[in-house]
């Protein structure tokens, strides 16, 4: 065990709760950015980025465009992995793992809201749902059932059976909620998961969001560039230039 | 906000006792901060000399506050008047924290940091407000609104600024520069 981890594992069941929403918080870092360091080409887009996230927090990445805050989102979840610098998740580093192993914990361990749905037009929205099971090897009649459940609990039911193009925006935006949240993540990204939807149907977006999270302790990070937004997080910090300008390290806000 | 004017629009809907005013008011336009029944009665006595409401007679049971109120025709046109009129759509050039902005730049002080912190505070606040919306009925879900999008416009403001600090300093820093030049010479 490293001694980053004792550290973590001796703070461990010392919940409390923010004063400001009402969510439970466990005293443990659950994801870290460490001095993480991204660019593409020539273009820097992370410049020494660090940033401690704490079990079953809701948190929100805000910035400028081209800040650099989606770079930190996908290496915080392993999409992206650092030319320097370290990502740790629940006790491991993350950035060293293969591509494979990354792929299997973004499939087991964590759930994904984009902008814009990104629902298969293939599948109905049920299957959508249900994908991320699917693909974890959950037998299908088992899958469906699951995500029947959810389509009840995101003001979804009796759209199982249609398919993305028969979906309005905010109903798309829920069903991807929906699969993002269906395998019980232990953290949530979400990257502008309201940015193209209007300000009424963003707002009902992100109270069945975070309602749902603060109810199964699943952990939120949360990228956007809206105030309105990231008020219904525990906490936000600032990307500017490729660094975590504040709020990096802050539990006073939480 | 206009207390007479938002209690003769109360007393617009019926005839009223002092004391069903000051309990709506409460409710809708207080938020936390209840109107004396001082200022209702007086209210109502200025609204009655003027012509924009009368006073019935003392109810049984005496005091203040057994006198119903009502509206006249003068009182009527009055709110009619109030409500169609636009309020002015202030600027809000001079506000504290574009002074303190200013005031930072000239000084060389951290005006990045203040607008940080004020960042922070605005957003606190935007969090507050979200929590209100949703434990809370319509009435507070649309005051909250008109708090958020208020906030929200000033946190535009902040971060337009914050990308403009350094031309800002150096124009100010100029000015002041040409300023002394021109007291020297």
């Amino acid at each position: 065990m490293t001694e980053y981890e004792t550290a973590t594992g001796a703070a461990r069941s010392n919940p409390e709760v923010s004063a400001a929403t009402g969510t439970v918080l466990v005293n443990e870092d659950v994801i870290e950015a460490r001095d993480v360091v991204r660019s593409f080409g020539a273009t820097p887009a992370l410049r020494g980025a660090s940033l401690r996230v704490r079990r079953g927090e809701i948190l929100a990445i805000m910035g400028p465009s081209g800040s650099g805050k989606s770079t930190l989102l996908h290496c915080l979840a392993g999409i992206l992995t650092p030319d320097s610098g370290e990502i740790w998740f629940a006790g491991k580093r993350l950035d060293s793992l293969g591509e494979t192993q990354r792929s299997r914990l973004r499939r087991d361990r964590f759930g994904f809201v984009f902008q814009f749905g990104q629902l298969v037009p293939e599948l109905t929205a049920a299957e959508n749902v249900a994908l991320p099971l699917l693909l974890n090897g959950t037998r299908r009649i088992h899958a469906l059932a699951e995500a029947s459940f959810w389509f009840d609990r995101l003001d979804l039911d009796g759209l199982q059976g249609r398919r993305s193009g028969e979906l309005s925006g905010g109903q798309a935006q829920r069903v991807a909620l929906a699969r993002g949240l269906v395998a019980q993540p232990e953290v949530l990204f979400a990257d502008e998961p309201t940015g193209s939807l209007d300000s009424l149907t963003g707002e009902h977006v992100m109270s069945l969001l975070t309602a749902t999270a603060r109810a199964e302790g699943t952990t939120v990070i949360l990228v956007t560039h809206e105030a309105r937004v990231a008020a219904y997080a525990d906490r936000e910090v600032m990307v500017r230039d490729g660094r975590v300008s504040y709020g990096a390290d802050d539990r006073s806000a939480a | 906000m206009s207390v007479p004017l938002t209690l003769l629009g109360l007393l617009d809907r019926e005839p009223s006792h002092g004391y069903d005013l000051k309990r709506d008011y409460d409710a809708y336009f207080g938020r936390g901060k209840p109107i004396p029944f001082g200022q209702v009665y007086a209210t109502l006595s200025r609204l009655a000399r003027d012509g924009m409401a009368t006073m019935g007679e003392a109810e049984p049971g005496g005091g203040p506050d057994r006198k119903r109120y009502a509206i006249t025709p003068a009182g009527r046109h009055e709110v009619e008047t109030w409500l169609a009129a636009p309020v002015a759509p202030e600027p809000h050039l001079q506000t504290v924290l574009f002074a303190k902005v200013v005031l930072a730049l000239m000084l060389g002080r951290p005006a990045e940091d203040y607008l940080d912190s004020q960042r922070r505070s605005h957003l606190q606040r935007m969090r507050e407000l979200t929590e209100l919306k949703q434990a809370g009925g319509l009435v507070d879900v649309l005051l909250a609104d008109h708090g958020l999008f208020h906030l929200e416009a000033d946190l535009r403001w902040i971060d337009t600024t914050a990308a403009r600090l350094d031309a800002l300093a150096q124009e100010i820093n100029s000015t002041t520069a040409e300023r002394a030049a021109g007291g020297a010479r």
